[in-house]
């Protein structure tokens, strides 16, 4: 069988996990990769357990990342790590909240109190999509491309910005 | 695949570009996850569609436009099904004269239902034609198909579609427009549309006969496919559980099922006979394998752990080595709750504070029964929280009856209430009963929706609006309150005791815009330039 990379996205609704995974669904499909992405769209209610399970290669069949075969587990809420931890596959790689949080702030909720980064609990999601960004073979210009596409106007610059932040993170780490 | 039109759709908006590929004059239903994003899309795509009060008359309105020779798309929940399965059976015998596709969207694991009920058990019990797509290509693919069949064979058509083929994305190629039908118009035909016993004894054998027709049709030229790999492992399946088996077991010969029913018999023994070892990989009710066993096809099941939420990979390749040991469980994540400024809260926190018997209903505030509210004892199904509440108080003595309310959300009430709320007035139990419309002013729970009782339409234009209050006045209820539960917490705690206590029948209207809803409803509301509040 043809490699497939499997990506599970996890955190809590309205975090942002799904459009995250929308951008990365794009961006794959644009670099011509086979690609699948399923997620459990539910009851509207916030602050449920959320996941999206993104999959692409030369040809991909099910919809769901396997059990335990997750190459990457982004987790947006580090209280969410160990609800999610079981969907890593053994040497998978784990990018969670503290990645980009360092010791400075102990959770996303403060940095909307601090003007000294560009991080904000809204644009946390693509901040986390650019730490991935760093692991995966896609161009930069398409990710570009992925971000203004699933984003309104006025919040690209500011995305692109918290984007390569996280993928300068992702780098250093 | 080409790269030109290569668009990443999830199967629900695989399904929405082929209805508009296919000319559908209307799409109609009620929303219910997983189907709910059909109709939307359908819209935003500029096809005609509409919401229906429920979806019984969402079907009929189907059947109506299929009688005038065009086509229709119908899509809700499985459950849905349920509530529309009386015109369902009949409108086989009566059959159509444009195309009828009815989308069923079956929820295995249950993941925002109240059952997993597998509703190719209804194309059997109905005679009715289904198909089951596996991913978004064939969502679209299989609808076209549906149109097909349905127009060929003047018969309705199901599509079964499953969560993981709704709500999950694949690349979709799109074929172009398939030619329209004639223009829609009457043609009389008593005997076929008439059902009364005389010509429905005769419809009931032509629909058999058809079916006969159809079956013949699938064997030779229905959309399965037999995957060639070893002759030691042959696996039969359908549905999103195909693309699980392909990759569990890529060595493995398949025979794809897109067609279920009527089932292609001798196309599966053909494969069967072939492979060493057989078995069916299905999510659900063990329908398959059911029709191979009465086929005299030597196939293995599934264990019946596995008729039990969905299938994947993994599970796939337990049932492939049979193994049936206890599986892991792992942490189940952190549930949805109420909003912290949601209405219903403050209304649950009230019925759990007088310690009621609370015959409850299905939306958001049924997430009130769960810890720590604990303040629902019952749900059913869409509107049952009356007949249920109607039927505590019948049976139970005097002092717990009183205890008794029954809660229903407003598009609830508009689906399956409205009748309850007729029995309440014609058979009153003697301790009388009190029933709370806990009306938020939309279809909450699967996104925001419209209905009959915001007055405004499925892409949110003004339309008649329905009135709780003077509906319930024409069924002959005279006490009647509407209140802000949030605004005028103590006076709903207050009238909730006393109507309790007064034996009589009450309808409390506890209105109050949804708190995450807010903002867009009251936008939708000026959009509409009506005068007076949302």
């Amino acid at each position: 069988m043809s490699t497939v990379t499997n990506i599970v996205f996890a955190g809590l609704g309205g975090q942002g996990i799904i459009k995250a995974a929308d951008i990365l669904a794009e961006a794959a499909t644009a670099s011509g990769f086979d690609v699948r992405q399923s997620e459990v769209h539910g009851m509207s209610q916030r602050g449920g357990s959320v996941s999206s399970d993104v999959r692409f290669g030369e040809k991909v069949y099910s919809p769901m990342v396997p059990p335990g075969g997750a190459d990457f587990l982004v987790v947006m809420d580090a209280t969410q790590v160990d609800n999610f931890r079981h969907r890593m596959k053994e040497g998978g790689l784990l990018i969670e909240p503290g990645l980009l949080l360092g010791d400075e702030y102990d959770d996303i909720e403060d940095l909307d109190d601090d003007d000294d980064t560009p991080l904000t609990r809204r644009n946390f999601n693509i901040a986390m999509l650019g730490a991935l960004s760093a692991h995966l073979p896609i161009d930069d210009a398409v990710w570009t491309e992925a971000i203004k596409a699933n984003l309104p106007a006025k919040v690209h610059a500011e995305n692109f910005e918290v984007f390569a932040l996280g993928r300068e993170k992702a780098k250093e780490a | 695949m080409g790269e030109t039109n290569r668009l990443l759709l999830m199967g629900n908006e695989a399904v929405a570009r082929a209805a508009v590929d296919a000319g559908v004059i209307l799409g109609s239903g009620y929303p219910g996850t997983p189907a709910t994003e059909i109709l939307e899309e359908f819209a935003r795509l500029g096809g005609k569609a509409q919401w229906a009060p429920n979806e019984k008359v969402a079907l009929e309105v189907g059947i109506g436009v299929a009688y005038a020779g065009a086509r229709m798309l119908v899509a809700m929940k499985h459950v849905g099904v349920n509530v529309a399965a009386d015109p369902l059976f009949t409108a086989a015998y009566t059959g159509v004269t444009g195309a009828l596709v009815l989308v069923s969207a079956d929820d295995p694991d249950m993941h925002s239902s109240q059952n997993e009920q597998d509703n190719r058990n209804y194309s059997r019990a109905a005679g009715i034609p289904t198909l089951e797509p596996a991913d978004a290509q064939e969502s679209y693919d299989m609808f076209l198909k549906a149109v097909e069949i349905s127009e060929r064979w003047g018969t309705p058509v199901m599509l079964r579609m499953t969560t993981r083929v709704c709500h999950s994305k694949g690349l979709v190629q799109q074929n172009g427009k398939i030619a329209s039908p004639q223009k829609p118009h009457f043609v009389h035909d008593i005997p076929a549309r008439l059902m009364v016993p005389g010509y429905a004894r005769p419809a009931h054998r032509k629909l058999r006969k058809k079916l006969v027709e159809i079956k013949d049709w699938n064997e030779a030229s229905g959309p399965n496919q037999v995957f060639e790999g070893s002759s030691d492992l042959g696996i039969i399946t359908s549905s999103v559980s195909y693309l699980h088996a392909r990759e569990a077991a890529p060595d493995a010969s398949i025979c794809k099922i897109g067609m279920c029913y009527p089932f292609p018999d001798n196309f599966v023994r053909n494969f069967a006979k072939k492979v060493k070892r057989c078995v069916v990989i299905e999510e659900g009710d063990p329908y398959l394998v059911e029709y191979c066993r009465y086929s005299g096809i030597a196939v293995e099941g599934k264990d019946e752990m596995y008729r039990h939420g969905e299938l994947n990979v993994g599970r796939v390749q337990r049932i492939l080595a049979g193994d049936t040991s206890t599986e892991p469980v792992y942490p189940p994540g952190n549930p949805p709750k109420l909003c912290s400024d949601c209405p219903h809260r403050t209304i649950s926190g009230i019925m759990a504070d007088q310690q009621l018997i609370v015959a409850g209903d299905i939306g958001c505030y049924t997430l009130g029964g769960l810890p720590p509210l604990e303040a629902m004892d019952s749900c059913v199904c869409m509107g049952a929280s009356i007949g249920v509440g109607l039927g505590l108080r019948h049976a139970l003595p005097p002092e717990e009856a009183k205890k008794v309310v029954s809660v229903i959300g407003d598009s609830t009430f508009v689906h399956a209430g409205i009748t309850g709320l007729v029995d309440m007035a014609y058979n009153p139990p003697p301790t009388g009963h009190v029933v709370i419309i806990v009306d938020n002013g939309t279809t909450a729970m699967t996104g925001l929706q419209e209905h009959p009782g915001t007055g405004r339409t499925l892409t949110h234009k003004a339309t008649r609006k329905l009135s709780f209050e003077n509906l319930a006045k024409a069924i002959g209820l005279d006490k009647v309150h509407v209140i802000d539960p949030v605004a005028n917490k103590e006076e709903f705690d207050k009238l909730l005791k006393e109507s309790l206590e007064s034996e009589e029948l009450v309808l409390i209207i506890a209105r109050r815009l949804c708190s995450l809803g807010a903002p867009k409803l009251e936008a939708y509301e000026r959009a509409t330039g009506r005068q007076g509040s949302a």
